[in-house]
């Protein structure tokens, strides 16, 4: 989905930080790249398409504006892969105290 | 217009702090470093009773307490004979939002609310978050999180983003970031802005709120078994889950109750830095918070932290991340709950000492957690082999943070490593002093110091004298 209609459930992307604008004491690698900040919420604006800068109203009624960066963001975290090593470990210890 | 640069914004700091937490700290500090913490205990946070009525009325504490029987039976196959200290588990999972973290947001939710603030805000990745929000959403009140949670590619540990999920459940907005401490510039500019509490984790409130655990475990054990526990094992980060169960079970009458703390052992990785942010599997009850949170509990989000571990915890040990993912696996399969896997770190380090324990001995590990999906031993060592981590079979001892992740082959191989306390100690001396550029302290704040480390005033005035500070 590259476009989004009022009252949609979005997400946006501001940066925060420039790598130059970065606190001192933090490590080499992490001063290299901008502090970035997603919020999501229902986008105010009439209509928007993916990367317009728009307006939105989240969860706790703040208004707040940035890049429109995803549309009906889903939360796409899982159960993994079955990990073998750990798949084994359930059958020993079910196969130890069997045998006590 | 109002400067929202992040030179300007950390400078109000103190301002935007003062109004945040409506408690002024000042009027509890004397000496040059020095602060009447029991005082501030005392006066700020609530008693036992009126906590009890509080996480009464939303669905926090009474836990159930049981005995990991198939588990201790195991630990008796690894140990020596008349050794295997029975291991009983204090159930938090069964809390609303699903930890104990819930005590906490339980006590500075209601208190925000008392105080007329419309919302609250707190700075988490972990289970704090949806404690707040579940603690919000009963009492009305509107939310913020914000969490660090993405590297630069916005690639996230699977643990944090369930925790990001389960918060908009219960209806709060969470302000997402990359890697860095400047979340905390961020989080003053949300207060600003809102006006809201800060709902620290560090507050009187959120440490008092975790008494009532201590003082459970105590009684609940008194009831089962007549006599307290010998030893209870608290995951250890920030320090307040260790803090706020010691004062309860001091408060209870368990005085004799040994309080260990327990962390995985994350050595070698930086906490702030974008490449190794990914590279571990554990996202809090680690070395990476528990040793600079002992050594310098100051360090957080408030100008006095109420969470003081060194004055409460008797022993410190590590355990690994394989050793958790381990007894993760087991107590599902012998014990037949779900938990974890990060609460589970003293669940690992209760094993490895009840091998070394009298058999009649009793310890108890005071917290378990909610599991779902992404937090949960299969996402996270899915994610871990993803990010290049070598996930193997083999001797806990193998393991090295950031590299692998290796699955000790029986609970024999589990063992804890203590940490020195006596280094825990003097660091946290040493930085007392440092960050406040300190050359000379007075006599009030040598017996500060004595309180705050557990050390004896002569060996405050010793390392003092190592440090080149004066005593007036």
């Amino acid at each position: 989905m590259n476009t989004a209609r009022k009252g949609q459930w979005v997400e946006i992307e501001n940066l925060v930080l420039k790598p130059e604008e970065r606190a001192p004491q933090v490590p080499e690698d992490t001063k290299a790249v901008p502090l970035m900040m997603w919020t999501k919420g229902f986008l105010e604006d009439e209509a928007a398409e993916i990367g317009d800068v728009v307006t939105i109203k989240t969860l706790s009624g703040r208004i707040t504006s940035g890049k429109l960066v995803v549309v009906n963001p889903r939360h796409e975290h899982n159960f993994g892969h079955p990990v073998e090593e750990l798949l084994d470990v359930g059958v020993e210890v079910r196969k130890e105290i069997e045998n006590l | 217009m109002i400067d929202l640069s992040y030179q300007a914004v950390m400078g109000r700091k103190n301002e935007i702090m003062k109004k945040a937490v409506g408690l002024d700290y000042s009027v509890f500090e004397y000496g040059k470093l020095s602060f009447d913490y029991e005082g501030m205990m005392e006066k700020v946070a609530y008693s036992i009773p009126e906590m009890q009525k509080i996480q009464y009325e939303t669905k926090v504490g009474n836990t159930s307490l049981f005995e990991l029987k198939n588990i201790n039976k195991l630990i008796k196959k690894y140990a020596q004979k008349g050794k295997g200290a029975r291991i009983f588990i204090k159930d938090e999972a069964a809390n609303a939002s699903g930890s104990f973290k819930a005590r906490r947001a339980s006590i500075s939710v209601y208190h925000a609310k008392k105080m007329g603030y419309k919302g609250v805000i707190a700075a988490t990745s972990g289970n704090y978050g949806a404690a707040v929000a579940s603690q919000a959403a009963q009492r009305g009140l509107k939310c913020i999180i914000v969490q660090e949670v993405f590297d630069s590619r916005k690639i996230g540990q699977p643990e944090i983003l369930e925790k990001a999920r389960k918060c908009e459940a219960f209806g709060a907005e969470v302000v997402q970031l990359t890697v860095g401490p400047e979340l905390f510039y961020m989080f003053l500019r949300l207060l600003e802005e809102t006006g809201y509490f800060n709902a620290s984790l560090y507050t009187p409130f959120g440490i008092a709120g975790v008494e009532t655990l201590g003082y459970e475990v105590a009684n609940q054990m008194k009831d089962m078994e007549g006599r307290y526990p010998d030893v209870v094992i608290a995951t250890h980060a920030g320090g307040g889950n260790l803090t706020g169960t010691a004062r309860g079970l001091i408060k209870a009458g368990a005085e004799d109750t040994k309080v260990i703390g327990a962390s995985v052992d994350l050595t070698g990785l930086h906490m702030a830095s974008d490449r190794d942010f990914n590279r571990k599997s554990f996202t809090t009850g680690h070395t990476g918070f528990g040793v600079p949170f002992a050594t310098w509990p100051d360090r957080s989000d408030v100008p006095r932290n109420a969470a003081r571990v060194l004055r409460y915890m008797d022993r410190y040990v590590t355990v690994t991340q394989g050793d958790v993912f381990y007894v993760t696996e087991m107590l599902a399969q012998l014990e037949g709950i779900e938990r974890g896997p990060a609460g589970n770190t003293s669940l690992a380090a209760a094993i490895a000492l009840a091998k070394e324990m009298d058999e009649d001995k009793i310890i108890v590990v005071q917290e378990t957690e909610y599991t779902g999906a992404g937090k949960h031993p299969m996402p996270q060592l899915t994610f871990a082999k993803q990010n290049g981590i070598e996930v193997r079979r083999g001797n806990s001892i193998e393991n090295i943070p950031g590299k692998n992740v290796v699955i000790p082959e029986n609970i024999g191989q589990i063992t804890a490593k203590d940490f020195d306390m006596n280094r825990l100690r003097h660091s946290y001396i040493k930085n007392a002093v440092e960050n406040k550029k300190l050359t000379e302290v007075t006599m009030e704040d040598v017996k500060f110091l004595a309180e705050d480390t557990k050390l004896a005033k002569e060996e405050v005035i010793e390392a003092l004298k190592e440090l080149k500070v004066a005593i007036d």
